[in-house]
């Protein structure tokens, strides 16, 4: 495969396209809202209409706006059509000619359209992800075959290093400085990695990119691959997530077939070959160092870094560890250049960042927005704020993250605000909270969680986090006194600065972030003080 | 030619002791996972995951073949096995009900979805009925955090769901009626 063939198939693919395209979600959200029949009576509907010279339907992957689906759009005619049944099929293609819909009809000027900025996500919902052409046809797989053949790995790390990528895993490490490590290690056997193993409670982005995108992953391991100098990469999933895998095999299939990966990629020297591996439900794989222990098949138990994986990775080798997302912005880094990329965001957080927008709020679904736009802005204008009622706090993060309380709302969404309110980025699920919300309750859910999910190597997180769960159950039963409120945050302290990897570190954080901007929810619960059965000494 | 003969039911004998003693056709798929893999002790949460798949659960007989087969310490197989969630080590019922209790799906009341299914079914999470009719089980997130909340019934999931709709569903199955 050249450049030549390529250029082809994508103008095959698009000359083969019809007009008008009815495009309708196929993923995890909308299937369970019955979209597999809508799809089926769409097509029907356009075969008894007799449209099928002119109009086409296409499964597409998730179009965002997952609480209002199954969605159905209308290209170019810029309609999109909400919560879909299988009986409203035939009046939405009658509609195409002038006719009425019977399904309601989505504003796509909303703020929750109009407001985003769409990178990772700008062939999501646009796309079949089932078909490699649709993904050559949109420009799919000429940044692989620029870097191959017009950039040398050095460049292409430059390239990454000049956007100013940070790892969109959450703790966002600069991405360009990772890769220059793994690329100046002494050549030999090195892997890239990419994990997809989403565990965070209230995130489905990665999931969303992988079900709707799966060939933008892939291109971005393959260039990846090429500029560190690995051969062999291994996408980690969750098997909680059978669509995004099933989607995965088969785009590996169908680029493996053209000769996109597997050996001598577009007629060069490189060779690159992506394994899947599926995760078996442990939320502590997620770490890198974990994650690396669950591909050689063993238990997912963290080991202490230095070595990072860069230097010292799955079975010895130097290793590149990227999120989902991270992976899937660098088609596009390469495509417009790390320049253009630098200048969306704010200084130290570049380009866009894919939320989960879930819990009490009108519009749920996926974001895309640029970094450096305020929580209220999504909340309240993305959201459309809480149907009755107002927003008593904002989970970010995960269980690794924090609750902000509506006081601070205005402030910008990047890595560094989100740290210094004690929440943190996480890989960007956001959960809404209001008033019936009670937000010890939300700690101890989170501590529940942490409690459960420890793998229990280190003791601080294994112990500690059951201690915590327990303090905090007794105060909501009212049982607890002032000593236990200072034990409790005496053991955040404790598990936070002296866990072994990231899920203790960041295990108390819940409970430190609702401490500290509720703390009245926490004295209501406490009982007064009874000299804890100390009896006062008289001198 | 004797020779021959004696080559080829050395080979059957080799074959007959490497193959599990109850002919079960369920070994065989394993076999089939573990010969794909080549063997390789990597593979052995593949391995796992496709045992699952063909048992329904992980009983001891599986794990001792498996550690046998990848040249593994049954302690490593039991270890790792024990070690995820999704592995169990017990029969599950003939049809499943998880409940997810991610955070969405948990701020929209799915507490209040699997009490009233556990009420109803007279079962907690992660066990199965007496009558080995239903699992009911709860998982940490399913990633459909937009519809909240989402309950998998069989493998489909189903979204937005109240304590009567789930129940509605079970009763389907013709569980707990006499409840």
């Amino acid at each position: 495969m050249d450049i030549t063939e390529l250029l082809e198939i994508a103008e095959k693919e698009r000359s083969h396209q019809k007009p008008i395209r009815v495009h309708c979600c196929t993923s995890t959200g909308c299937r369970a809202a019955n979209s597999l029949s809508v799809k089926k009576n769409l097509e029907g509907a356009v075969k008894d209409v007799g449209l099928s010279d002119r109009v086409q339907v296409v499964g597409v992957g998730c179009m965002g706006f997952c609480g209002n689906g199954p969605l159905v759009e209308i290209d170019p005619q810029e309609k999109l059509y909400e919560r879909v049944t299988p009986n409203d099929a035939a009046s939405i293609i009658e509609a195409i000619n002038g006719g009425i819909a019977t399904a309601p009809e989505g504003d796509l000027k909303h703020p929750f359209f109009a407001r985003q900025l769409r990178i990772v996500r700008e062939n999501s919902g646009k796309i079949d992800p089932e078909s490699i052409d649709e993904y050559i046809a949109v420009g799919g797989y000429q940044p692989l075959y620029k870097v191959i053949h017009d950039m040398t790995p050095a460049e292409v790390v430059d390239e990454i290093t000049r956007s100013g990528l940070r790892g969109r895993g959450g703790a966002g490490y600069p991405t360009g400085l990772k890769w220059a490590t793994v690329a100046k290690m002494p050549p030999g056997q090195k892997y890239i990695v990419c994990n997809g193993d989403e565990g965070d409670p209230g995130a489905f982005m990665d999931r969303s990119v992988l079900e709707s995108d799966p060939h933008k992953v892939l291109e971005g391991m393959a260039i990846a691959g090429y500029a560190v100098g690995a051969s062999e990469g291994y996408i980690y999933v969750r098997a909680e997530y059978p669509l995004a895998i099933e989607r995965l095999e088969t785009a590996i299939k169908q680029a493996k077939k053209l000769g996109i990966l597997g050996s001598q990629i577009f007629y060069s020297a490189f060779d690159f070959k992506i394994n899947i591996r599926i995760g078996a439900g442990a939320f502590v794989c997620g770490e890198e160092t974990a994650l690396i222990s669950s591909i050689e098949g063993g238990r997912g138990n963290p080991r202490p870094r230095p070595p990072y994986p860069a230097q010292e990775g799955l079975w010895g080798c130097p290793t590149l560890i990227n999120n989902v997302e991270t992976f899937a912005n660098i088609a596009a880094i390469v495509r417009e250049g790390g320049d253009w990329y630098a200048s969306i965001g704010t200084e130290k957080s570049k380009g866009t960042k894919v939320f989960a927008l879930t819990g009490k709020i009108r519009n749920n679904g996926l974001i895309e927005v640029p970094m450096g736009i305020t929580l209220r802005e999504i909340v309240a204008e993305m959201g459309g704020g809480i149907p009755d009622g107002e927003v008593k706090a904002v989970q970010t993060g995960g269980p690794s993250g924090g609750c902000i309380p509506a006081s601070l709302l205005d402030t910008p969404v990047d890595y560094e605000s989100l740290s210094n309110l004690g929440s943190m980025m996480g890989s960007g699920g956001m959960v809404v909270m209001d008033k019936e919300t009670s937000m010890v309750e939300v700690a101890r859910f989170y501590m529940e969680f942490c409690r459960g999910e420890t793998c229990g190597k280190c003791i601080p997180c294994r112990a500690g986090t059951v201690q915590m769960y327990h303090t905090l159950t007794k105060i909501l039963k009212g049982e607890a006194n002032q000593t236990d409120l200072e034990r409790l945050q005496a053991l955040c302290d404790m598990v936070k600065h002296t866990s072994l990897c990231g899920l203790g570190q960041s295990a108390p954080n819940p409970v430190i972030s609702t401490l500290r901007y509720f703390p009245e929810e926490y004295t209501t619960l406490i009982k007064p003080d009874v000299l804890n059965g100390k009896v006062a000494v008289s001198h | 030619m004797e020779s021959t003969g004696i080559k080829t039911k050395q080979k059957a004998d080799r074959q007959a002791a490497s193959e599990h003693p109850s002919g079960d056709k369920r070994f065989k798929v394993l076999d089939i996972t573990m010969k794909r893999a080549q063997y390789r002790q990597d593979a052995l949460i593949e391995v796992l995951h496709k045992a699952q798949e063909s048992f329904g659960f992980l009983e001891e007989d599986v794990l001792l073949y498996v550690a046998r087969k990848l040249k593994l310490p049954l302690s490593r197989v039991f270890g790792v096995a024990t070690f995820y969630h999704l592995f169990s080590l017990k029969p599950s019922g003939a049809h499943s009900c998880v409940v997810c209790l991610g955070t969405a799906c948990y701020v929209k009341g799915s507490g209040a979805v699997l009490s009233a299914l556990e009420n109803h079914t007279g079962i907690h999470q992660g066990e199965t009925t007496a009558d080995g009719q239903m699992s009911l089980m709860t998982a940490r997130c399913l990633g459909a955090c937009g519809i909240a909340p989402a309950v998998v019934f069989d493998g489909t999931v189903a979204g937005k769901q109240t304590a009567e709709e789930a129940i509605d569903k079970i009763k389907q199955w013709g569980i707990g009626n006499e409840a």
